[in-house]
């Protein structure tokens, strides 16, 4: 009963399903939204890492480091528009956001 | 052998569950919740393949940084929360639907992968290689020769979305009178003072 690569590369799509599956139900919630986009970098860097150990090669754990960086920004400057949007029109649903359609 | 393949079962089920959890849940602040659970667990599992800084970074950066600024956020709106969850139930049978074809292509996709090329068949039978150093070592030899210009710019792109976000959420309230130092000393001095002729037993 050994853990090989093949099941962490399982459990990494298992979460990226369920990523992409809360953008589809959460459809009203910003909030949730991102947080299903980091559940889905988290399964990117699982990939990464495993790969990575099974082949003894460690650049791929510093390409998880640079994806965990651009993850920060992105949570952060994401966090950042919703609080402003919520100041400017006191909703956060997704449907109401059409401010920019021409 | 039999203790790691437990552990890992353990935790990989942990992080699922609570991913699950993430995207059901009724609450966002449960959702916050859950989602530092899902990223403690995935930081046992990396633990457990011997990635042990990324581990701590995952910790770190998510545990202690992101996941406390979603909680501040979810709880700094004041947003209505049965509103929010209409139209779950109508999204879901096409999501579950768009979901299980997803996860049944990438599992096939993997299958084929597996029993097909001998990418990673090969690297499945050769295990976990260890290196010659331990890890933390190991990544700080490559991140800060080879890749440093790459670690550079992971920190130009951190300034920025500092920058960013302050310059978004900055702003100056109308009714607030703040000292604003400059003006006051570049005030000229006909602003400031005036010289009055006062009359005798005449008062200003």
């Amino acid at each position: 009963m050994t853990i090989g690569l093949g099941h962490y590369l399982a459990v990494a799509s298992v979460l990226f399903t369920l990523g992409i599956l809360g953008i589809f139900l959460n459809r009203k919630n910003v909030i949730v939204i991102l947080m299903c986009v980091e559940l889905m970098l988290l399964a990117v860097n699982i990939n990464l890492v495993a790969f990575s150990v099974f082949q003894g090669n460690v650049v791929g754990q510093v390409f998880a480091m640079l994806v965990l960086t651009v993850a920060a920004a992105e949570a952060a400057i994401g966090l950042a528009i919703l609080v402003v949007y919520f100041r400017n029109r006191g909703t956060i649903a997704v449907e109401d956001i059409n401010a920019m359609k021409g | 052998m039999l203790l790691q393949a437990l552990a890992f079962y353990v935790f990989a089920a942990v992080t699922v569950a609570s991913a699950a959890m993430v995207v059901v849940s009724r609450n966002p602040v449960y959702s916050v919740l859950f989602l530092i659970l899902a990223f403690f667990n995935a930081a046992a599992l990396f633990v457990l393949i011997g990635a042990e800084f990324i581990a701590m970074i995952l910790v770190i950066v998510y545990v202690g940084a992101v996941a406390v600024l979603f909680l501040f956020v979810v709880m700094m709106l004041d947003i209505n929360l049965t509103e929010l969850r209409e139209g779950f139930l109508k999204y879901l049978p096409v999501g579950a639907a768009i979901g299980v074809v997803l996860l049944a292509e990438i599992l096939l996709g993997l299958g084929v992968l597996g029993a097909g090329s001998a990418t990673v068949a090969s690297l499945d039978k050769a295990g976990a290689q260890v290196l010659a150093v331990d890890n933390t070592r190991a990544i700080g030899r490559v991140l800060y020769t080879q890749y440093f210009y790459l670690f550079q710019v992971a920190g130009i792109v951190l300034l920025v979305a500092m920058i960013g976000a302050i310059v978004l959420t900055l702003r100056s309230r109308p009714g607030v009178r703040r000292q604003k130092v400059s003006e006051q000393l570049y005030r000229p001095k006909d602003q400031t003072i005036t010289v009055v002729k006062v009359p005798t037993r005449g008062g200003v």
